[in-house]
């Protein structure tokens, strides 16, 4: 006891510096924890206030999650929430490292830094504003797009009540708002590969592409695969505003745009549905929980040193 | 090492010429495909509004005009007062999370605090397991009642591990032990140690956290979307994301709206205004882009370092 008292008083400076934080996690982060109950519950607000009605509200065990899942919707949902997902991991990874390799190579360097600024310029742009620039598009009645079908003598295309479209727009998206992003973290590990690698293979003759394929990406290995345990941890979880603002939410669009974090939103705001959507928010916690954890063995079973934690 | 860092591109031998000029074209056409439809978004603001209900969206306007602009400054008092509460969230939410990040990440750099590992793992869980959604919701607006408070746009962003694991990296990497030993020796407190030699050396790292904070607060709708009912609380991208619905199915929910929205939306310049919106809400971030690009692609390396 006196021991421990010693070592709280040792402490006492760094202990009150850690005290902010600890509280705003407290509050925002584990005081959220014990409502994952309510997915088992039924809950009905009364008058002696949240936590009174929280304790008094009926269990119901796993009907919340049975109504989530007998739900027509529900595997539409997670089509869309895995698909989307699977699609953005590799093009994530595959994409971005050609976008990081190639300004590289530029003899120009001056230009090279120019194209790598605008190509980082949308990530800093809200999903609002994205979704007015890509309306400026697909406006049904003065898009650009529309204009110009219209001017070639063809029909408009109602965009924004057109499912087909969508698949492709919400990928194309994603990766013209992520890419710069994305590449720079790659470019940061590019640059941090030690020259004399690269001076060597030249002196050996080793042609661009080799030293690509036997230096560079090798040497990127460990980064490609923290990124890749990080997005599978998160396949159940979507961009929320990637399907949420660039569709407008727009009804008719659901069936290719609906993903589980604006099915929850949608069940908790629209239909008032706290149960559904609880059941909805802790499968999608616990799943993730799963996913990252188990990425994370795999990786450290395969390669230790390129593992998480 | 820090050179290095701000030095994006780097080189080593060249390659063929006619890759080079394949690798430019390549590389023009994406940087114009992710600027393009932003400037597109300038033009349409500048275009006068009967000549865009005739023509449609153009790059080249028939008639250009700034009747967008002038509704912004003349009659958009609900703009301008969207604006104020952006810039007060965004001030207020920068310098509370760099103090929440600052101090948290301290302690955690420093070896020899006793607690060190049982505060880590208090950071760490949150990112690995969370309540969802729902959970949040209901604390937030049952337990701390923060609905309709502008603390709700603040809060919850205010702290997050990501940010707390780059810059405790950073303490360690650009405060040496050494310096921090003799400081000790001098009989300075954790405090002074903290303000007066630990915050001078890093500046850098608390810039990069300072505007990971200001974009996400700046950019941020989401939280004003879940806990923001009241017009005259609306940030700016928020108020962009309900013109955007008002103004398209005014008709179809004229009903369901709000007084005010009805009548901001019958007395303005419908198409170019929300382009004009658009274009005031993003131009102090395309401002600050050099530092914002700098302080990234710094804040993303040191993110990359693995303890």
């Amino acid at each position: 006891m006196k021991e421990k008292w010693k070592r709280l008083k040792a402490n006492k400076e760094l202990l009150l510096l850690s005290l902010p934080g600890a509280i705003w996690f407290l509050l925002f982060a584990y005081l959220p924890l014990p409502g994952v109950l309510l997915a088992f519950k039924r809950l009905t607000l009364s008058d002696g206030g949240f936590i009174k009605s929280f304790m008094e509200s009926e269990w119901v065990g796993f009907d919340n999650f049975k109504f989530l899942f007998s739900s027509g919707d529900m595997w539409k949902v997670f089509r869309n929430t895995i698909g989307y997902n699977v699609i953005f991991i590799v093009l994530g990874i595959v994409l971005p490292i050609i976008i990081a390799l190639m300004p590289n190579e530029l003899r120009n360097k001056k230009m090279a830094k120019i194209y790598q600024s605008s190509m980082f310029l949308p990530y800093f742009l809200s999903w609002v504003v994205v979704s007015y620039c890509l309306y400026a598009f697909l406006n049904p009645e003065r898009g650009l797009i529309n204009m110009t079908l219209e001017s070639l003598g063809k029909d408009g295309i109602s965009w924004y009540s057109e499912k087909s479209y969508w698949p492709f727009i919400l990928i194309f998206m994603s990766q013209w708002k992520g890419i710069g992003y994305n590449a720079v973290v790659y470019l940061a590990s590019i640059c941090g590969i030690d020259k004399t690698y690269y001076e060597a293979a030249t002196l050996d003759g080793a042609s661009k592409i080799q030293q690509m394929k036997y230096i560079t990406i090798p040497l990127l290995k460990p980064v490609v695969i923290i990124l890749f345990i990080m997005s599978v941890g998160r396949i159940f979880s979507a961009d929320f505003g990637l399907f949420f603002q660039l569709p407008m939410d727009s009804g008719a669009l659901y069936d290719v745009t609906n993903v589980l974090d604006t099915y929850i939103y949608r069940a908790l705001t629209s239909l008032g549905e706290i149960g559904m959507s609880s059941a909805g928010a802790l499968f999608q916690s616990v799943v993730g929980f799963i996913m990252i954890m188990t990425a994370n063995k795999i990786v450290s079973k395969l390669d230790n040193e390129s593992a998480l934690f | 090492m820090s050179k290095e860092m701000q030095e994006p591109v780097c080189s080593y031998n060249q390659i063929k010429k006619s890759t080079n000029v394949l690798f430019n074209v390549i590389l023009f056409l994406l940087g114009a495909i992710c600027v393009i439809p932003f400037i597109f978004v300038i033009l349409i603001s500048f275009t006068d509004e009967q000549s865009l209900v005739t023509y449609g969206y153009s790059f080249i306007p028939k008639k250009w005009s700034l009747d967008a602009y002038e509704y912004i400054i003349s009659g958009g008092s609900t703009i301008l007062k969207s604006y104020g509460i952006t810039i007060f969230v965004t001030v207020v939410g920068t310098l509370l999370t760099l103090f929440l990040t600052g101090t948290y990440a301290y302690a955690l750099s420093r070896r020899n605090y006793a607690y060190r590992k049982f505060f880590t793992k208090l950071a760490m869980v949150p990112m690995l397991f969370n309540g969802g959604l729902v959970a949040s919701y209901m604390v937030m607006t049952q337990i701390l009642h923060l609905k309709n408070s502008i603390w709700a746009l603040i809060l919850p962003l205010a702290l997050g591990s990501y940010n707390i694991i780059i810059l405790r990296t950073f303490f360690k990497t650009s405060v040496p032990d050494a310096v921090v030993e003799s400081a000790k020796i001098d009989g300075a407190s954790e405090w002074r140690l903290f303000l007066q030699v630990v915050i001078p050396m890093s500046l850098p790292g608390l810039a990069t956290i300072g505007l990971f904070a200001t974009l996400g607060y700046w950019n941020d709708w989401y939280q004003a979307m879940l806990y923001i009912d009241e017009p005259a609380k609306m940030p700016l991208q928020y108020l962009l994301m309900r013109l955007e619905k008002n103004i398209e199915f005014l008709n179809a929910n004229k009903a369901t709206l709000g007084v005010t929205g009805v009548e901001m939306a019958n007395a303005m310049p419908k198409e170019t205004i929300k382009m004009a919106i658009v274009v005031i809400s993003t131009l102090p971030i395309i401002f600050a882009y050099p530092f914002f690009q700098r302080y990234f692609i710094n804040g993303l390396t040191i993110g990359a370092v693995k303890e």
